[in-house]
């Protein structure tokens, strides 16, 4: 049964990158108006934001986060990294995170899904990593463990991250949607999982929520390609990210969960050009899947914070010299660490 | 609300995918009326039956079926000593269908399980499904969000190595079960209302260090590339534990199949599971199961091959070497058991030359 948790125990964190909020706001009014929202408007933007009435939210701008991180840092919170800004001011147990180019999709019976709902049940029951179970989330209703399930593994952990998943445009990469460019995703699959322990994966930032109480510091901006723009396409920050948080996960004996909830993401940009002007993305996954899947972290390593910094010094050690983006990763990580400290956790509270 | 589909709904395929090259093997006591439903789907193919239990009691065999069918006395006949390892009054008995079948892929599948229906309500045909799952590739090295990427209407997320998009070969292909779900005893006594409606349409690869809990009700899988790895164990008559057979044989080939760098495939095609067994006579087969796998499974999960087990055959003896050395302390069964398991690819390689394995040494 999942833990009954308030509403106020969630936070909603937009990262603006469109100015005109107007339509993704009224979509989800349904199912955000319950709860406070964070908006970060990506400081690049420079038209002002359009953002309906009827919200109890905090807006953060260019200002607002210069003025909290100071120039200290070598962080850039710009385009798709302006929302870690959110999760850094939060003070809410659950965050919940979808991109702005995202609607509430439609589940396989034609009901909205409430994507926020199905986020916080996932992270409110146990997650499963050491033994796969064939009927997927046990904790499901109408679900249970097969036979065959060892009984000292059915209380499962806490689940730290609930990935969900995209109808419509699938977060594929630009040669992917570049080669099939009518390719939508429109199958329902009517599952969450949990990943198993040890078992990586690409985490998309598009729809994602997290117990920020106990995996906050480790999703993290820090990985910026050369050619970084305003398309997914363009980006891998996300999949960096999620790298970190599966293995610190893994460490921490924390379970990552993955399926429903599905949002709809709109048709936007073109593969092509952005397969065009920014691919390094694509290799670079070459070298950072070995790294991650032999990394090992130190016993005395508990708390996510102390995770964060011995995964900054190994990408500094190990991948650092085949890349300075990797080396400007594990600074911006180091950097990522004192600013959850300083910032992420005091009871500093930034003015909207 | 999960319904069979009947005989009728069921519209047999244009074109029966691998029909020369894949038996199915079916272990049964009663009879085999069940696979009147399954005519369209089944009836191209060449059929193994395993009759358990009383031989002097005759199987009827629908008309219009190709099909073998062995009973105990044709396992004794045919293993002479080495039938010790085949389970009796067990549908684990069925693993010597796989030893005798001469075809690269096996379908195996419980007389209780019928056509399911899809929710657009077709037919769900489990065997094209199956075949379709083993010969597409897995990928266990890294898992895909949009689960089989070699599925129609899927493919590879952003942020998947494209040095890992080809994916490696696929040994089985495990499938589920709408209505009556496969729980052990305690969970149908505490549920036993509970029926599986969910229809989870993926099909994705179990990751490479990661166990499952392998049912045989509705299993398909490439006997060149697993087979020998697929013994079910010692279970029933005279044996101290049931309805463990096919864990076993899923524990063993997970960790072959992880050492040899091949895929397992979980998910479609659903079957539709019509008969739930007693649970009172469930729990006193699995009672020493249910304490016995806690530490099967970290002996599993711990099990390392030798980089020199390059075969099938020598990866399943050396699993068995381990589990005389390290589960016989657990209860003098597994002792027993290890034997069992050499006893098995001896008898394997005996009816299989063409492919067995540099040849093994006598079991001890």
């Amino acid at each position: 049964m999942p833990i009954p948790i308030k509403d106020d125990e969630i936070d909603i964190v937009i990262g603006a990158l469109h100015s005109d909020l107007t339509t993704f706001m009224d979509a989800w009014r349904p199912i955000f108006s319950r709860f406070h929202l964070i908006i970060v408007k990506d400081p690049d933007l420079k038209e002002e934001l359009r953002i309906p009435e009827g919200f109890n939210l905090d807006v953060y701008k260019k200002l607002d986060i210069d003025h909290v991180v100071g120039t200290s840092t070598s962080i850039i919170f710009s385009g798709y990294s302006c929302r870690y800004f959110g999760y850094l001011v939060s003070r809410k147990k659950y965050i919940v995170s979808v991109d702005d180019d995202c609607l509430p999709a439609k589940d396989n019976k034609g009901f909205l899904v409430d994507a926020v709902a199905q986020h916080i049940t996932n992270l409110t029951t146990p997650a499963t990593p050491f033994f796969f179970n064939t009927l997927y989330d046990p904790f499901t209703e109408g679900a249970d463990f097969v036979r065959g399930y060892p009984f000292s593994l059915r209380s499962g952990v806490t689940c730290a991250l609930s990935c969900g998943l995209w109808h419509n445009l699938a977060d594929y990469d630009a040669p992917t949607q570049a080669l099939k460019p009518e390719e939508r995703n429109s199958r329902y699959v009517d599952a969450v999982l949990t990943v198993p322990a040890r078992t990586l994966m690409p985490i998309s930032g598009i729809n994602i929520a997290f117990n920020r109480d106990a995996v906050g510091p480790a999703l993290l901006p820090c990985l910026r390609l050369a050619g970084e723009g305003k398309f997914r396409w363009e980006t891998m920050e996300d999949i960096w990210s999620g790298m970190c948080v599966k293995v610190i996960c893994d460490h921490l004996g924390l379970g990552v969960k993955t399926g429903i909830p599905y949002v709809w993401r709109n048709d936007r940009g073109d593969a092509i050009a952005s397969l065009r002007k920014e691919w390094e993305g694509v290799k670079m996954m070459e070298d950072v899947v070995p790294f991650f899947q032999s990394l090992r972290l130190p016993q005395e390593a508990t708390t996510a914070e102390d995770c964060v910094v011995e995964v900054a010094n190994a990408v500094n050690e190990k991948l650092g010299p085949k890349d300075p983006m990797f080396a400007r990763a594990a600074k911006a990580m180091l950097d990522w660490v004192k600013l959850w400290k300083s910032v992420g956790v005091s009871s500093y509270s930034p003015g909207a | 609300m999960a319904e069979p589909a009947t005989a009728t709904e069921a519209a047999a395929p244009a074109v029966a995918l691998l029909k020369d090259e894949l038996d199915i093997v079916i272990p049964t006591i009663r009879n085999l009326d069940f696979l009147e439903m399954w005519r369209p789907f089944f009836q191209p193919y060449h059929l193994i039956i395993v009759q358990d239990g009383d031989p002097t009691k005759t199987i009827r065999v629908p008309e219009g079926f190709d099909y073998e069918l062995y009973n105990r006395n044709d396992i004794n006949r045919i293993l002479g000593p080495k039938a010790s390892c085949i389970s009796f009054k067990d549908s684990a008995c069925r693993c010597f269908g796989y030893m005798v079948s001469k075809k690269k892929y096996i379908y195996t599948i419980d007389d209780d399980c019928f056509v399911a229906k899809d929710p657009s309500g077709k037919a769900i045909n489990a065997l094209e499904q199956h075949i379709k799952n083993l010969l597409s590739p897995s990928t266990p090295f890294f898992f895909n969000t949009l689960y089989d990427p070699f599925r129609e209407g899927a493919d590879f997320v952003r942020g998947y190595p494209f040095s890992l998009r080809e994916g490696v070969s696929t040994a089985v292909s495990h499938g589920l079960w709408l209505n009556i779900p496969d729980y052990d005893a305690p969970t149908q006594l505490v549920k036993p209302l509970e029926r599986n409606t969910r229809y989870v349409d993926a099909v994705m690869t179990i990751p490479k260090g990661t166990l499952f809990p392998m049912c045989g009700m509705n299993l398909a899988f490439d006997r060149q590339l697993i087979g020998p790895a697929m013994y079910f164990g010692l279970m029933g008559d005279g044996q101290p534990i049931g309805r463990y057979d096919d864990m076993w044989a899923g524990w063993c080939i997970k960790v072959i199949c992880d050492h040899l760098g091949l895929g397992v495939k979980t998910g479609l095609p659903y079957i539709y599971h019509s008969k739930a067994s007693n649970p009172f006579v469930n729990l006193r087969k699995e009672y020493k199961g249910i304490y016995w796998q806690e530490e099967i499974i970290p002996f599993f999960q711990q099990a390392v091959l030798p980089k020199d087990c390059t075969s099938v055959q020598k990866c399943y003896i050396e699993l068995a070497k381990q589990v005389k050395e390290k589960l016989s302390k657990v209860d003098p069964y597994f002792d027993k058991l290890a034997d069992a398991m050499v006893t098995w690819i001896e008898a394997w390689d005996e009816l299989n030359p063409a492919g067995a394995a540099v040849p093994n040494g006598k079991a001890k």
